[in-house]
């Protein structure tokens, strides 16, 4: 009995605390990482396979003058900020579809935080971004 | 010995079919079927259509990133900064992004797209690659990108055929990896995943 009641209040523990634990403030060291996934088509400071990373947080998606966008990243109406990042990364054509960022995606909620707590250091940086 | 293969293979002939059904000859069967009264066999058609636009979409931003590849070794080959034997690995590693590309564009155009064509310029951090360990650095962080990239294609993908053959390049692009981190001086294969 002691044990079953000890058991339920363990389960209802993990039940309760499992939205606040299962995801810690994003590490921009373990992002710096998880940028290497992206780094076939992006870097910070300029345009390739897709649009430069540098100013992206409060920046309209499809915004970086002169890149190229399909019709669907151009005409979203979208601000990238770490709620949209997460929601856009975590399923690129999902969230966007037609886009041409044909990647399926970030599942981890862990790895997305930390990708974006880098994103938002890096794309503000003066070095890799100056004026 | 080494057999050389045609992972596009299985295309040659679904590529033809898909095709056919997903251009002109979809739009007038789509008509026929709207002239018809039936409106669900229109959209059916016209979600084949929707998958191969996808694909080409997905097939096009590879070949895009294949493109820059070849010219960063290009660029990397023609810096002086290579020596022997790391300079014929870099040519070889371009040659295979050749043909990545080769078989890309002609996949997109047997899926009846338009495949992207190389930039007249691209940039390069030039300014950080002053020594062989920064290039072989460079190029290493290109083909760990696109492992990622291709692992990132594979799922999305409407055609398997598609994906088994995004497969077999991200296989490829793995291998140069693991040589250029050799190369380098570091675990060459350092994790038992790919993310
Ligand atoms: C296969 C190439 C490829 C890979 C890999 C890739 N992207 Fe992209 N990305 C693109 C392309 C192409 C676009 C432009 C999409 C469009 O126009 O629909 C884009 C757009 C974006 C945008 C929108 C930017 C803007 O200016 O609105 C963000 C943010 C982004 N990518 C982040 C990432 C991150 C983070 C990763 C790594 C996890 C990543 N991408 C991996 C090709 C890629």
């Amino acid at each position: 009995m002691k044990h079953r009641a000890a058991t339920a209040v363990l389960v209802l523990a993990a039940l309760v605390s499992l939205p606040a634990s299962a995801i810690a403030p994003g590490d921009p060291v373990r992002g710096e990482a998880i940028y290497a996934r992206c780094q076939a088509c992006h870097a910070l400071g300029y345009d390739r396979t897709g649009p430069k990373h540098c100013g992206l947080f409060g920046r309209r998606a499809g915004g970086v003058p002169g890149f190229r966008y399909s019709p669907a990243m151009a005409q979203a109406d979208v601000v990238w900020d770490a709620n949209t990042l997460d929601r856009f990364l975590a399923n690129p054509t999902g969230m966007m579809p037609g886009t041409a960022m044909g990647y399926a995606g970030i599942a981890d909620r862990q790895e997305r935080a930390d990708l974006i707590a880098w994103l938002r250091q890096a794309s503000a940086s003066p070095i890799e971004c100056p004026p | 010995m080494i057999v050389r293969i045609n992972p596009f293979f299985a295309l040659q002939d679904l590529g033809r079919r898909r095709f056919l059904a997903g251009t002109g000859a979809t739009l007038s069967a789509a008509a026929v079927a709207l002239m018809a009264g039936r409106p669900a066999l229109a959209a059916g058609q016209g979600s084949k259509h929707d998958d191969l636009e996808t694909d080409v979409r997905i097939l096009n931003t590879a070949l895009g990133a294949e493109l820059e590849a070849i010219a960063a070794y290009a660029m990397g080959a023609g810096s002086g900064l290579l020596q022997k034997p790391v300079l014929d690995l870099a040519v070889q590693f371009q040659g295979h992004h050749k043909e990545h590309a080769a078989v890309l564009a002609k996949t997109i155009r047997k899926l009846g797209g338009t495949p992207v064509e190389a930039r007249e310029h691209y940039q390069f951090p030039t300014d950080g690659l002053k020594t062989q360990n920064d290039v072989l650095g460079f190029a290493a962080g290109l083909e760990r990108g696109a492992v990622s990239a291709y692992l990132g294609a594979v799922p999305l993908f409407r055609g398997r055929e598609l994906a088994s053959a995004a497969a077999s390049i991200l296989g490829d692009e793995a291998m140069h990896w693991a040589i250029l981190r050799q190369a380098l001086g570091q675990d060459p294969v350092p994790t038992a995943f790919m993310s």
